[in-house]
This record gives structure tokens, sequence and C-alpha cells, in this order.
């Protein structure tokens, strides 16, 4: 498998991303925000944690608006498969890859903890290696992690069945507790919460393996 | 642009002395220029130039076979084997703080990671001690939201994890809280880069963020006491970015990678001036410096005010002229500002053009050998008066009373601010005593903790100075490190004041036969001195941080008790309630002397806990609160309940030094015992974990109860 990971100016998860990547059995490679091409040949880009362009603006606006993002909605819009965490959930939504906004979380404050999340399907690479309903604890670190889409938007995603994870205590105030979604061609997913900071021993909890497993097992049986 | 002239309130207001302005009068035989006097207020306040502390600082021991690099640098360098080091430093920033709390704890943490990457580490930790006044104080709810969201703000964003630190509340910093920052990196033995210049002729280069007006005499006003014009001092803190602090960190690693950089220095306090002179003094060389080339981010900036500005996120390199395409390709990727702004010569000048005009034009190795040094009179604390009977109490009441009390509740309020996981290396996360951190991509790791018990070093500073060590000592070995060495960050109040000088004195005796003893030498530090309001001083806080090495994460002590373990005490227990939590908690008494430090006790109880990691399941130090706060905090942290045989308050709450608590499976504890024998370290069986009850002697309490009060506790008292 061929990974891409992205880096912003400010991004912080790219390497951490990159060793969950490379535990997975993936070849990563590093791709600069003002390169305008990814690399060719790639299975899936990673979108980091961090705070580009220092969450100036809006979280994810200025990154939305890098050179290589063009090249990531282009790879998206092509059916590529892409993963954004934390602020790279924020720069998915910036770009109208993944629909919704992250606002300030309800109680104001940066959050750094491990939370319980509920997988809500398991239909796509990333959460296919789960059960449905299973209960997997992975550490959430975000200052804007509250979800937000319309009443409407919402009835969709749960009728689409594209509902990643949810909080099971919401820690941030998001709308139907959610924690991730996917695209309408489940080839995207956006999530808050950080599986990379999961795959450890040494980490507290190994339960973002699964996520990674299962990018892994769908990508190199396609 | 004419310059004010020099007049006695000017130089008062430079934070000078006549004597330190006949001194400049001497050296340089006329009168200074403006921009020459505000450079000497630079060099010479107390926050630059240690004057009153210097003599006592010589003392410390700061050496030994794993310091690779001690005091003097930005940071202290320690071998911790297969060609890596460990580079770290406390500093403070309690002036800032107190009166913009947001960015003064911010550009705290900026300049304390600034000084890691520096000098060629990769930050991997921070830690922070905060002291604040009463909790229901009018200014400390602002104080700790502002300071808390500041350290966070700007550590989150640049993506250091913070694992550790300490919150204390004390009525004596009700007018002065502190805000001390740690940081730790990590970098390749051979490719460590230093401060000093080297080569005439060469280039010198400012990085990172443009200069504007903001700190303008930020280190003199740190260097001062405050009174009720405070608010005026407002626009003396500076502004923190740390995005920009980020850029600059990846750019100076990479630049550092093409072998452009000859030496290096972070403009901290005093920015242009100190970073100048000390790379030009310790390189033996002048300096020239033309400040129209200098990035501005405001428009008419005098020569003072260029050099005596503190903005942040900034950087002086010496550059290898050869490799300048490259050096500044870096700083271009990364949107940063690379200017020469002058250059290394031969004479012995600190030589500052602005305009086509000299600003100023000093003899640079006087104008930093020479600042004043003070041998400040001092006198002994007295010793303490002999402890008043302190009154049996219920066991549970007593625990009640601290597990609730702001000092001792669980302060997950504060640390789920900061991202203690970033880097995805923390192996221990913060509120359980030491934060680990593995060695990226190794299977070793480092244990950093930060300790002092401010009641005991004012009740006796030699004790308590030497209780800090011991203390730090004590927190690395129990999660199973060696401790490495130390970093002291000094805040005391006036030190023209003897008494406060004593406490200063005494504090530097007891930590230095500490370092000696433990063998974990000071490398690193800062001193923050004139912590007083309207003549109020703090109590005495000489913080240390640490810095343990473990050679294998299999040598983590990094368990919870079992329901059966056994609760084993190492160490002497001989009640000692002089200056204890449960005294000033409970009864609002500080009195007594502080616990006394057996130093070759520390020493032995660490290294047999070390040895015997394998029989130790959980491990705690005793400390603040005693036996009875560290079984209760091992009980919760594992959910599990603990039977202890005791009642006694002196055995329960009180403080003797060299203490551990651990946890053992009830099959392994004779053979600790059999060790402890053999190693003639004392150790006694007091209870067990089991249950789901907190029962000393005949008083108990369901653990969830407890458990509710200490993880509420601090919301309840800060709301």
């Amino acid at each position: 498998m061929k990974a891409a990971v992205i880096v912003f100016p400010g991004s912080n998860c790219d390497r951490d991303l990159a060793v969950a990547f490379e535990k997975a059995g993936a070849d990563v490679t590093m791709v600069w925000h003002k390169d305008t091409h990814l690399p060719e040949g790639l299975d899936i880009v990673g979108v980091p944690g961090g705070f580009s362009f220092g969450d100036y603006l809006r979280c994810g606006a200025i990154a939305a608006q890098s050179p290589i993002t063009k090249s990531l909605i282009r790879h998206t819009e092509r059916g590529g498969y892409a993963l954004g965490i934390c602020n790279g959930f924020q720069v998915l939504t910036e770009t109208g890859i993944l629909p919704g906004a992250l606002m300030r979380n309800s109680n104001l404050k940066f959050i750094c903890k491990p939370v319980d999340l509920k997988v809500e399907s398991t239909e796509s690479a990333f959460t296919q290696a789960y059960t449905l309903g299973q209960k997997i604890t992975v550490p959430v670190a975000h200052h804007d992690g509250n979800y937000n889409v319309t009443p409407e938007k919402l009835e969709q995603l749960r009728d689409e069945g594209r509902i990643a994870f949810t909080y099971v205590d919401n820690p941030n105030g998001s709308t139907g507790d959610i924690a991730g979604v996917i695209s309408k061609n489940r080839r995207v997913l956006g999530m808050m919460p950080h599986p990379e900071r999961a795959v450890d021993e040494n980490h507290g909890g190994t339960d973002g393996q699964a996520m990674f497993r299962g990018v892994m097992d769908a990508l190199v049986s396609a | 642009m004419d310059e004010p002239k020099i007049t006695e309130d000017l130089i008062a207001a430079h934070g000078l002395s006549p004597d330190e302005y006949a001194l400049i009068l001497e050296i340089i035989g006329r009168e200074p220029t403006f921009t020459e006097l505000g450079i000497f207020s630079a060099m010479w306040n107390e926050h630059c130039s240690y004057k009153s502390s210097k003599k006592w600082l010589r003392t410390l021991p700061t050496e030994g076979p794993q310091v690779i690099c001690g005091p003097g640098e930005n940071a202290g360098i320690v071998d911790i084997g297969d060609g890596q080091c460990v580079v770290f430093k406390m500093e403070s920033h309690n002036h800032p703080s107190y009166i913009e709390p947001y960015q003064g704890a911010a550009t705290g943490v900026g300049g304390i990671l600034r000084d890691v990457f520096t000098m060629g580490a990769r930050p991997i930790a921070a830690m922070n001690s905060l002291s604040f006044g009463e909790i229901d104080h009018p200014k400390t709810r602002t104080l700790v939201n502002g300071v808390v969201e500041g350290i966070g703000g700007y550590g989150n964003c640049f993506g250091v994890p913070n694992v550790g630190g300490e919150v204390r509340f004390h009525p004596a910093y009700n007018g002065n809280c502190l805000v001390n920052a740690f940081a730790a990196g990590l970098a390749d033995t051979d490719k460590i880069f230093y401060s000093a210049a080297s080569g005439i002729g060469m280039p010198v280069v400012y990085l990172g963020a443009k200069t504007g007006r903001d700190g303008v005499g930020g280190a003199t006003m740190a260097s001062a006491e405050f009174d009720d014009t405070i608010e005026e001092k407002r626009p003396t803190v500076q502004v923190g970015d740390p995005f920009t602090e980020k850029r600059l960190m990846e750019a100076t690693l990479e630049l550092m990678k093409t072998g452009a950089v000859i030496s290096i220095q972070d403009m901290g306090a005093a920015g242009l001036t100190c970073s100048a002179v000390e790379m030009g003094d310790k390189g033996g060389l002048g300096v020239k410096l033309n400040l129209d080339a200098v990035p501005q981010r405001e428009e008419h900036m005098t020569a003072y005010e260029m050099m005596l500005s503190e903005s942040q996120e900034r950087m002086l390199m010496v550059l290898n002229p050869e490799l300048e395409a490259e050096a500044r390709a870096v700083f271009e990727k990364w949107d940063l500002d690379f200017a020469i702004v002058g250059e290394t010569i031969a004479e012995d000048r600190f030589l500052i053009l602005h305009g086509n005009e000299v600003k100023a034009d000093l003899p640079l190795a006087t104008l930093s050998g020479s600042a004043p040094e003070y041998d400040r009179p001092w006198v002994e604390t007295p010793a303490a008066e002999p402890l008043a009977d302190v009154p049996q109490i219920d066991p549970i009441d007593g625990l009640r009373a601290l597990v609730t009390s702001p000092n001792y509740a669980a302060k997950q309020w504060v640390y789920e601010q900061y991202d203690h996981m970033v880097m995805a290396d923390t192996v221990r996360a913060p509120g359980l005593g030491a934060g680990v951190v593995r060695v990226h991509g190794t299977d070793k790791a480092l244990a950093f903790t930060s300790d002092v018990t401010p009641r005991y070093v004012k009740a006796n500073p030699v004790e308590g100075g030497k209780q800090a060590v011991a203390e730090a000592y004590r927190n690395l070995t129990s999660v199973g490190a060696k401790p490495l060495a130390t970093t002291d960050n000094l805040n005391f109040g006036n030190p023209e004041k003897p008494e406060i000088m004593g406490q200063f004195v005494g504090a530097i005796k007891g930590i230095g036969e500490a370092v000696a003893a433990l063998d974990v030498p000071i490398v690193s530090g800062n001193v923050s001195l004139y912590n007083e309001t309207d003549g109020t001083g703090i109590l005495p806080t000489p913080t240390i941080g640490a810095v343990g090495l473990l050679d294998s994460l299999d040598d983590l002590i990094g368990g919870i008790a079992r329901d059966g373990h056994v609760a084993m005490v190492i160490g002497e227990t001989e009640g000692h309630l002089g200056q204890s939590a449960l005294l000033a908690e409970v009864f609002n008494r500080e009195e007594g002397d502080a616990p006394h430090v057996d130093l070759d006790a520390e020493k032995k109880h660490g290294d047999f806990v070390r040895d015997n990691r394998t029989l130790i399941k959980a491990c705690s130090d005793l400390s603040d609160g005693g036996l009875a706060l560290a079984a209760f905090e091992m009980a919760e942290a594992s959910d599990v309940g603990v039977t202890l045989d005791a009642d006694d308050t002196p055995t329960l709450f009180g403080e003797d030094q060299a203490r551990y608590l651990v946890a053992c499976n009830f099959d392994e504890a004779e053979a600790l015992m059999v060790a402890a024998g053999q190693a003639g370290v004392p150790i006694t069986t007091v209870g067990r974990f089991t249950g789901d009850m907190v029962r000393m002697g005949s008083s108990e309490a369901p653990l969830s109860e407890l458990a509710h009060a200490f993880r509420t506790g601090f919301d309840a008292a800060h709301r």
C-alpha cells in the first residue's frame, strides 16, 4: 500500500500518522503543501492533525487553499481514498470533500483525553475491521471539534450510513454525537479523535490499529 | 531622530542605580547615548546578569560523566547513550504572566522551547510548575484560566506533549503568581549547536518573525517589584505566535542539516542586544549590526526600540557565507524572514548603526563581562519553633479535607487542556507523578518531573532545598527511571532584603548538597528575584526539574495496584508533622520545622526500588499528605480499595522523607522484604489493596465517594 501524508506549516501529527501507516505495512511519502501534485500511484492520502497555518482565520480554512489541496480534491473526485484526522478532518470539511463544519468545543476549552467511541458503520475500508456497535477508546485533542450539520444533513448522513463513529459521552457538543463521517462513495473518512495515538501498547490502548489494518486489507486486496 | 537626554530620572527608569551608572561612565569614558543606556540596562538587569545570585550559583555541582553541557548555554545537555542526548531547561515567566496571564504564560512556553531547539534538539516534552494565590482570591480565577489557556494555546499548537508539572495555591502568591516552564528535547550528540561566534567578517543573520515594539524593556520590568502601577506595564509583555515558532523550529532544524550554521542563539530577554552580545562575547569577537536591515513589523522604529524589543520567535545566527543560498532557501520554504543584519568583527566592539548614524559603540567584552556582581548581605533563617501538639483527627476526615483542597485534588481540569499525547510517544500521562516519553523509534524512555515544597523551604531553606531535589529523585525512581540531571528555577523575593537573601543562600546550599549526593548535577536554570508586591514576598520556591532515563520500557514501573496486593512502605516512618499538608490544610497551621532529608537514605532507597522493580507492581513516592494521601491516590488510580492498619495521625499523615509506597503480589512480598533486609533498607507492611473501601484503622469510606470528591474538588473550588 502506498500512502502519502500531507504536511502543512503547523501540522504536528504528520509523523504520528506516518508511523501508524508504516506500522500497518504501508510505504509512506511526506508531501509538502506547496507541491502541486500528489505522487503517482497512491492508494491513500492522510491529512494529519495539528494547527495548519496556526488555525488562524478558521481551522483548516487556509490549508484548504494550499496548492496541494487542489490535487487532494482531484484525488478524491477520482475515487481515491483519504483519511483526515483532527485538523485533517477540518481541512476536509473546509474543502467540501466532507459535509459539515467543526466549531469551537461547547465548553470553549481544549480537550485532551481518551474518549469512548461507538462504531456506527462497518461499511468502509476504515471501519470494516471493527464490529458494528463496538465500543473503542481513542484519544481526542482539539479545541474545535464540535461537529455541526443541519438537521436535514444529519438525517441524510444517518440514512446513508455515513456516520462512522459517535461519542459515547459527547465531549464537545457535536451534532448527533458525531465523531467521524464517511464520504458518499465511502472512501474518505474524517474524524476528530486520533486513531494514530492508539496503535501501540505504550499508548495505553490499541483500538486504533484496526482502522489502519482495515485500510491495508481493503487496499492491498483491491 | 533625536534621542532623549540622559537624566537622573531616565537612569532610574532603566533600573540602574547611581553606582551602576558611574560604572558605565568609567567603562566608556563618556556619557552614553540613549540607545547605549538601554543596552546597559538590558545587559545589567537582574534577569540577564544574575548579579545578585551569581556568587551562589557558582557553588552548585554542575558536572558529571553524563553531562555534555552545563549551565551557561541556552539549555543543559545530558548524554543518554546510543549517540543521543537530552537537552533541557526550566525558566520562569512570572512577572509577565501576572500582568497578562495568557500571553505571559504562552511566551514563557515559547521561550523555553526556543532555548531547546536553538541547540539542535527537537522538543519532546514540556512541563509547568505553577503557583497561584488563594483559590478564592479575586484575581486567582482569571490568572489560572489565562495561564492554563496560554500554556495550552502555545504548546498544543507547537506540538509538544505536556507531560507533567505542579499547580499550587497559597496566599503568599496572591500578588505574584509563578509560571515556571520546562522543556526537553532530543538531539544527536554530534549535532549540537552552540552560541559562540567564530570567524571574522562572518555574516550575522536574523531569522524568524519581524521585530515590533512589544516587550521593549521586558527584562528590566521582570527585575523590579510590583506595585499598583502594574497595569501600566502591560505593553512590556510580549505576544506569542506558536505557529511562527513551529515553523521557526522546523526551519532551524532543517537549516542545521545544511551545515550553514556556525553558531546560533535565540532572541529571548532583551532580544537583539543579549543575543548579539552573547554570541560575540563567547567567541571573543566584536559584532557590528546595521539595524536598517532588521525586518520590522512597525514603522519608524528607533534603534533603542529595536535593540530592546522582545518580539518573539526570532533567532540570530552566524552563517557560513558559502552556504547562504541554501540557508535562505530553507527560510523561504517556511515563509520566514532571513536577513543579513551585520557581521562579526575582530575588534572588541558592539557597533550599532541605524540610518547611517552610529547609535551605539561599546566595548563588547566589557559590556558582557563587567556586569556588576553583588555579594548581598544575608541572614540565616532562624530555626523553626518546635511544633506544638497536633490533635488526633479521624483519618477519613483528614484525607477528605486533603483530596478536596485545590492543592491536592485531581488536576485534570488543568492537564486536559494540554495536549499530552502529540508525537505519539507519551507512555505516562500527567497526573500520576513523573511523565514518561519514549525516545522515538527506540525502546528507551525519558522520565520528567518538577518538584518543590515551598512551605518547607520557608521554614528551613537548607532542608527545603534538599527536599525539592529528593522528591524529584523519588518521582523519577517511582517509575523505574535512573535520575540523570536537574534544572533549577529559583523563585524568590527581593534579594536586597537580608532575610530573603538568606532563604536563597540556604536553598542553594541544600540543593547543592542534594544534587551532589544523588548524582543529579544542575545543568541549566534560571533565577527569578523580586517576586514581591507592595513589599510582600512569595514563599521561597526553588523549583527543581529533573530528567531520568529508562534503558528499556521493560524497566518501567507503570502498573496499578490490584485486589490482594500488599501495601508496603520503603523507608523509615517517624511521623514528622511539621509543615505538613495536613497541618496546613486541616488546621490552617504552617508551623514547625520542615522534615529533614537523609541523602544517604534517599540514594539507598532509590537504588533499592530500581534494583527490585520486578517485585514492585506499582510505586509512589511519599511526600505531601504522607502515607494516607499516597495510598488513596494509588487506590484511586487502580480502582481498588485500600486498608491501612494504622489509625494515628503521625503515621498516616507524617511527611518523613526517603519513603515510597509500593504494591506487590502477596507471594512476592516476602522476597521484597528479604531483599530489603539484605540491602539494609527499612520496609514495613502497612496494609493491603482490596475491596472498594478506603479504611484506616476503624475509620472508613467508600473509595467511589472519595474518588468523586478528589475528581471534582478542583472544579468545585475553582468555580
